[in-house]
């Protein structure tokens, strides 16, 4: 019997930053030529420029017991996808050695690999086998796999004229009857009702409890982490924040959101102060209670505090925010200059300002607010991303929506289908 | 059971191949067979005619267009049955370079959510591709015997016990060549807009339309050279008795394959690993 059922030692990943691999080979060779004709000064810096790497994991040390489930947490970002894809062999860490023992069975997705032309006796196979299973396996599992879907009248009809929550309900259950020994699950309780959500997690709980298989599950979710998942990974941008108690890693998680730098204590700010911000909460709508809990099509109440002094209004007072995306690329601005409103503080002191944002299109990720307060091209106060904000879940479209995919953009139109 | 132990890390050797862990994929290799073709004909209306369709008007255009208007020899055989296994035998070809050049882009969103041995899918392809060339060729056959009935004199020969051979052959270059396609169109995307046109003018540089034998002399040294024409004229001389075909001849073939198989192996096993943090 082995001690440990997988052991990450002093895994990294690196993707490279720079202008190397421009995706087409004309552009690649004008680089090429432009770079032998540039001074050697302006060459360093380009090398630099291109050996410039990001570090999606910096030295993850982890070891995880046979038939432990564990749960990864960690902000957009913080490397967990890239973890998971290494644990699945997807791709290879840059440094480090991941070992383990027994069969790999990930689920980073539903119904990867299913084909919508075949029905779903022959997905269910196709699947399996993509999955790693064999064919015998999957005969001897199969009446299991399709009592657990729901999908039995279903079985020669072809995929296409499933219902997404069949579809999602047939793949989970090709995953969750495969014959390994670790089990990888990536988000995939997001998808389906309640009912089946239940159900999964049920199964899961059964896996890693009865069979005394190793589950890896990353969630946003903290509700099914908590009951699933006796340890807990904590990732801060790519880094092993913490592994230990799930509750514990939860707390931390939590907590870590809630402190940053308050903006009163902001010292990076410019303007000449007589209108500052000095406090900025987020509340709810719905529980009209203080969060930091984000969601897409929340409805939204920004509650600044604001203090001024020596302040005579000439013009009209502007406060703006400004939302920038993690790479600092601005999406919007809210400002009452572009909604046409007027601010009128009365007298000097501290005042405060509420701003409602209705149904909050942002799609799941870390964006940020820049605060910017000025009045007759005087600017008062200005901070530059004072505010992080991490959109944790979609539910733009109520409960039941599905998230963006991948590369699909980053905020919602509200639309319907008529 | 045995618990197998692993090991994840960031060794890129170009030469370690993991066969037995293929192996072990063996029902995915044929189950993806087996879908490549039940798809194709649930996806359309006539099904597996098409198999047939295509090679006859193709052949029905070459037999007007470069047999009647162009004029060119056809060996002294009659005009179908010169045109149709080099038809068969490049679009078969044609189908091996194209899907296999494809293979990371069409599988890129299964490539980057699970593992499997990635090698399992270009082999798929080329045997999944194969089945149709079998049913096109059992067309050829049926217009061989119409054609024998009608007074040709077939003339097989030894040469036939080749044709398992040949067709290897035929496979493992398209597979190699689409295999190095594959493997750089992940850094160089502009290479896949290359393909088809690459292909269709290869065409005219093989002894598709036209026989060796009528070939100006300028360029008939490097037209034999290609190793397809060599692969075509041995099928024809096989099937039909006309053809240049020698032991040597097809000796040269086989080394180019070779040298052009096991390259396209080794930049997908190199490419495989990564691929998906480029594209």
């Amino acid at each position: 019997m082995s001690e440990f059922s997988i052991k990450a030692n002093n895994i990294s990943k690196a993707y490279r930053k720079g202008a190397i691999g421009s995706g087409t080979l004309s552009r690649d060779i004008e680089q090429r030529l432009s770079f032998i004709f540039k001074e050697k000064l302006e060459k360093e810096v380009i090398k630099i420029e291109q050996n410039q790497l990001n570090w999606s994991l910096k030295d993850v040390n982890f070891e995880i017991q046979e038939g432990e489930t564990v749960g990864i947490i960690g902000k957009n970002g913080a490397g967990k996808s890239t973890l998971l894809k290494i644990l699945s062999k997807v791709t290879t860490p840059t440094k480090g050695i991941m070992e383990g023992y027994g069969r790999v069975a990930s689920l980073l997705e539903v119904g990867t690999g299913f084909h919508p032309e075949l029905s779903g006796r022959e997905n269910i196979f196709l699947n399996g086998s993509i999955l790693g299973m064999k064919k015998k396996e999957i005969q001897q599992n199969f009446d299991e796999i399709v009592d657990f879907s729901g999908v039995e009248s279903y079985l020669d009809t072809p995929v296409k004229r499933y219902s997404s929550g069949m579809y999602v309900r047939l793949a989970f259950a090709v995953a969750a009857h495969l014959q390994s020994e670790i089990l990888i699950i990536d988000e995939v309780l997001a998808v389906g009702d309640a009912e089946f959500q239940k159900k999964c997690l049920n199964k899961m709980g059964a896996i890693s409890k009865n069979q005394g298989r190793t589950v890896v599950f990353v969630s946003h979710n903290m509700q099914s982490i908590q009951t699933l998942c006796s340890k807990t990974i904590f990732l801060e941008q790519g880094e092993l924040a913490g592994f230990g108690k799930t509750s514990d890693m939860i707390q931390n998680y939590l907590n870590r959101n809630l402190v940053f730098k308050h903006v009163s204590e902001r010292i990076d700010r410019k303007g000449d102060g007589r209108v500052k911000v000095v406090d900025l909460v987020f509340i709810d709508a719905k529980s009209n209670k203080i969060t930091n809990n984000f969601y897409a099509g929340m409805n939204l109440i920004i509650d600044l505090k604001l203090s001024s002094y020596q302040f005579n209004l000439k013009s009209n007072l502007e406060i703006s925010l400004g939302i920038n995306d993690q790479f600092g690329t601005r999406l919007t601005l809210i400002s009452n200059k572009v909604s046409g409103q007027t601010i009128s503080p009365l007298e000097d002191g501290v005042w405060t300002q509420k701003i409602a944002i209705y149904n909050l299109p942002f799609a799941m990720g870390n964006y940020s607010i820049t605060l910017f307060i000025a009045s007759g091209g005087v600017i008062h106060d200005w901070i530059t991303e004072a505010m992080p904000i991490s959109i944790e879940s979609d539910r733009f479209f109520g409960e039941l929506a599905q998230t963006l995919p991948n590369g699909q953009g980053s905020f919602y139109l509200n639309f319907t289908y008529l | 059971m045995e618990k197998k132990h692993w090991i994840i890390n960031s060794d890129n050797y170009w030469f370690k191949f993991k066969f037995t862990e293929a192996w072990e994929y063996r029902d995915l290799f044929i189950l993806l067979i087996k879908r490549d073709f039940v798809a194709f004909y649930k996806q359309t209306v006539l099904g597996p005619l098409w198999f047939f369709i295509q090679p006859i008007i193709t052949m029905v255009v070459f037999v007007f267009v470069f047999g009647k208007v162009g004029a060119f020899s056809t060996d002294g055989l009659p005009k179908p049955l010169f045109y149709l296994p080099g038809i068969i035998c490049w679009n078969y070809f044609s189908e091996c370079i194209i899907k296999n050049a494809s293979v990371f882009r069409d599988n890129s969103n299964l490539f980057s959510k699970v593992y499997f041995p990635r090698i399992i899918f270009p082999f798929s392809i080329v045997f999944s591709s194969m089945i149709r060339f079998f049913i096109q060729l059992l067309l050829f056959i049926l217009i061989l015997f119409y054609y024998y009935f009608k007074g040709f004199e077939i003339q097989l020969n030894y040469t036939l016990l080749l044709f398992p051979y040949l067709l290897i052959l035929l496979a493992a270059l398209g597979q190699g060549l689409g295999l190095i396609i594959s493997s750089l169109t992940t850094k160089y995307r502009d290479l896949s807009l290359l393909v088809n046109f690459g292909i269709q003018l290869l065409m005219f540089a093989t002894t598709v339309v036209y026989p060796l034998s009528a070939a100006p002399e300028r360029y008939k040294t490097i037209i034999a050279l290609n190793p397809i024409t060599s692969i075509l004229e041995a099928f024809r001389y096989a099937f039909l008795g006309h053809g240049d075909f020698s032991i040597i001849i097809l000796l040269r073939a086989t080394l180019i394959t070779a040298i052009v198989f096991f390259s396209g192996l080794i930049l997908f096993h190199k490419v495989e690993k990564n691929f998906i943090d480029t594209v």
